[in-house]
């Protein structure tokens, strides 16, 4: 069935970016694996596209905003996973914060997919399997530092990602909706940083007063550590 | 809301704005037949689409922003420098001082970045009257310097309207990636401190309305957490009006994902931001 010629279908699956090896991953998620979000409607072994280049997050603005999305995902799955399972010497406040956090995330997550669903349904990448084999949920200090890393690393990357938003049509919108989200992440990662040492709320601030910004790579190649899901980047506005 | 005030304030950091309108005389005509016709309640949003129409795509626009930018900053490195080692300041717990004093050290560390990118175009520094009574220095915040709690309160809605004001012009500066990236990254920079001004009130636990507790380091729906006077608290809803929204282009986010996503959970997840004209209009009491 392999070497038979692309389908309709094929190409579909291929311009979702879903690829073989991933959509075997995907589906064969051993224990340790969280999936999250929805999965994809229907996989049959005939529509499976050859190459591996992981999941496209496409172009333009579109190709953006998956890249929002996909650090969406990995937020909302980590604090889900905190309110699930919280480190047992959480204090009411703690506990408080990073339900809130988790609601925001959630919010943030479900609005880009509903955003690309509707924008760009043939566009918009799967759900992502994270890797969260490296944290602790046991422990404070661990729950606490990854936390802080995703928040300043979000920051960063929305930091980085508006230049890269165009200038026309639904751009500045997109821009104005970036805005709108990466203020919440830096509420976020200042409480966060905080609660691991108080008043390093704004520890990150360069001798200009300014945040850093990180272009998509580089994001991905920290957030690379917890997505199991293989991302291909390399269509993204530079 | 006096609308030659506003454009007043305008022209201290553009001094074209009339040209924008045509002639300041334009300007006042455009503003009269708007207000002829609508209601009070609508005047806000016409006058901030007439800018809108004004600053849309004119050349020099990035300087501009940067000039409403450098305004702003000025106001809250010069409050910021008031406050540090005032009797209210000196009431504080070292931890508090220590904050104060690292929002104190960014905010003029940005007045010197913002200067610097202007170079000669950059607009002179305003004279402040942190009481906001427009220069007559016995406006509602009369007092701030003895009081470690209106301190607190002020350095909040001074943040939190930051926040807003950058958000509001990134649009406004995609034609210069070098200068979005850098007003972006101030942006996060206001949103950190607003975090933690947030967190130093709620453990003051001081001048927080009941209905409106717990204060959180995010804003919930349009509740600004203060109460002080009747004066004070009006100029200071100001800055939280519309931050209640829970539809983002279109997409409920009430019960997205999950029941636990209320409300105000929904608003909180997303800041709004100001136009340059609302937030000239909250500044204008502090500025003489």
């Amino acid at each position: 069935m392999t070497s038979s010629p692309p389908t309709k279908d094929e190409k579909e699956i291929s311009s979702y970016g879903l690829q073989r090896r991933n959509m075997l991953k995907f589906f064969g998620a051993s224990a340790a694996i969280v999936t999250i979000g929805a999965s994809v409607a229907s996989c049959k072994k005939d529509d499976m596209a050859a190459n591996d280049t992981g999941v496209d997050l496409g172009s333009g603005d579109v190709g953006i905003l998956n890249y929002a999305y996909a650090l969406e995902q990995l937020e909302a799955a980590f604090y889900t996973q905190v309110v699930a399972t919280p480190y047992g010497s959480i204090s009411a406040l703690e506990l408080e914060y990073m339900t809130d956090i988790r609601n925001h995330e959630v919010a943030h997550r479900e609005f880009f997919k509903a955003a690309l669903t509707a924008a760009a349904p043939t566009m918009i990448i799967p759900a992502l399997e994270v890797d969260f084999s490296t944290i602790d949920f046991s422990s404070r200090t661990s729950v606490l530092n990854t936390a802080k890393a995703f928040e300043d690393l979000g920051v960063t990357a929305y930091n980085g990602a508006g230049q890269l938003i165009s200038t026309t049509g639904n751009g500045p919108t997109y821009l104005g909706l970036a805005g709108k989200i990466v203020s919440v992440e830096a509420r976020h990662a200042a409480l966060i940083a905080d609660l691991l040492s108080n008043g390093t709320f704004a520890a990150t601030v360069d001798a200009n007063g300014l945040d850093m910004a990180r272009t998509p790579a580089q994001v991905l190649a920290i957030a690379g550590t917890y997505i199991k899901t293989k991302i291909n980047a390399s269509n993204l506005p530079s | 809301m006096n609308f030659e005030n506003i454009i007043n304030e305008i022209e201290k950091v553009d001094p074209e704005v009339y040209e924008r309108f045509d002639s300041r005389r334009g300007a006042m005509k455009q503003f009269a037949n708007l207000s002829g016709k609508l209601a009070l309640a609508a005047v806000p949003l016409a006058v901030a689409s007439m800018f809108s129409k004004a600053y849309g795509q004119t050349p020099g626009n990035v300087n501009n922003v940067l000039n409403f930018a450098l305004t702003l900053e000025y106001l809250e490195a010069e409050f910021y420098n008031n406050i540090v080692g005032s009797p209210g300041y000196l009431t504080a717990s070292a931890a508090a001082q220590g904050a104060l004093t690292k929002i104190k050290d960014d905010e003029n560390k940005h007045v010197a970045f913002l200067k610097t990118v202007l170079g000669a175009a950059a607009v002179a520094k305003p004279t402040f009257d942190f009481t906001a009574g427009n220069g007559s220095n016995a406006g509602p915040f009369t007092g701030y310097l003895g009081s470690y709690a209106v301190q607190l309160a002020m350095a909040q809605t001074f943040e939190d309207t930051g926040v807003r004001a950058y958000k509001g012009q990134a649009p406004n500066l995609q034609s210069n990636r070098t200068v979005l990236t850098a007003a972006l990254n101030i942006h996060s920079v206001e949103a950190r401190h607003a975090s933690h001004i947030r967190q130093m009130r709620r453990a003051l636990d001081a001048a927080i309305p009941p209905a409106q507790k717990p204060l959180k380091p995010w804003v919930t729906l349009n509740y600004s957490g203060i109460t002080y006077s009747p004066a004070a608290d009006a100029a200071i809803q100001m800055s939280y009006n519309g931050e209640e929204v829970t539809n983002q282009a279109g997409v409920n986010i009430i019960g997205l994902g999950g029941a636990f996503n209320t409300a105000a959970a929904a608003s909180e997840a997303f800041d709004e931001p100001l136009t340059m004209a609302q937030v000239l209009t909250i500044v204008d009491p502090f500025i003489v």
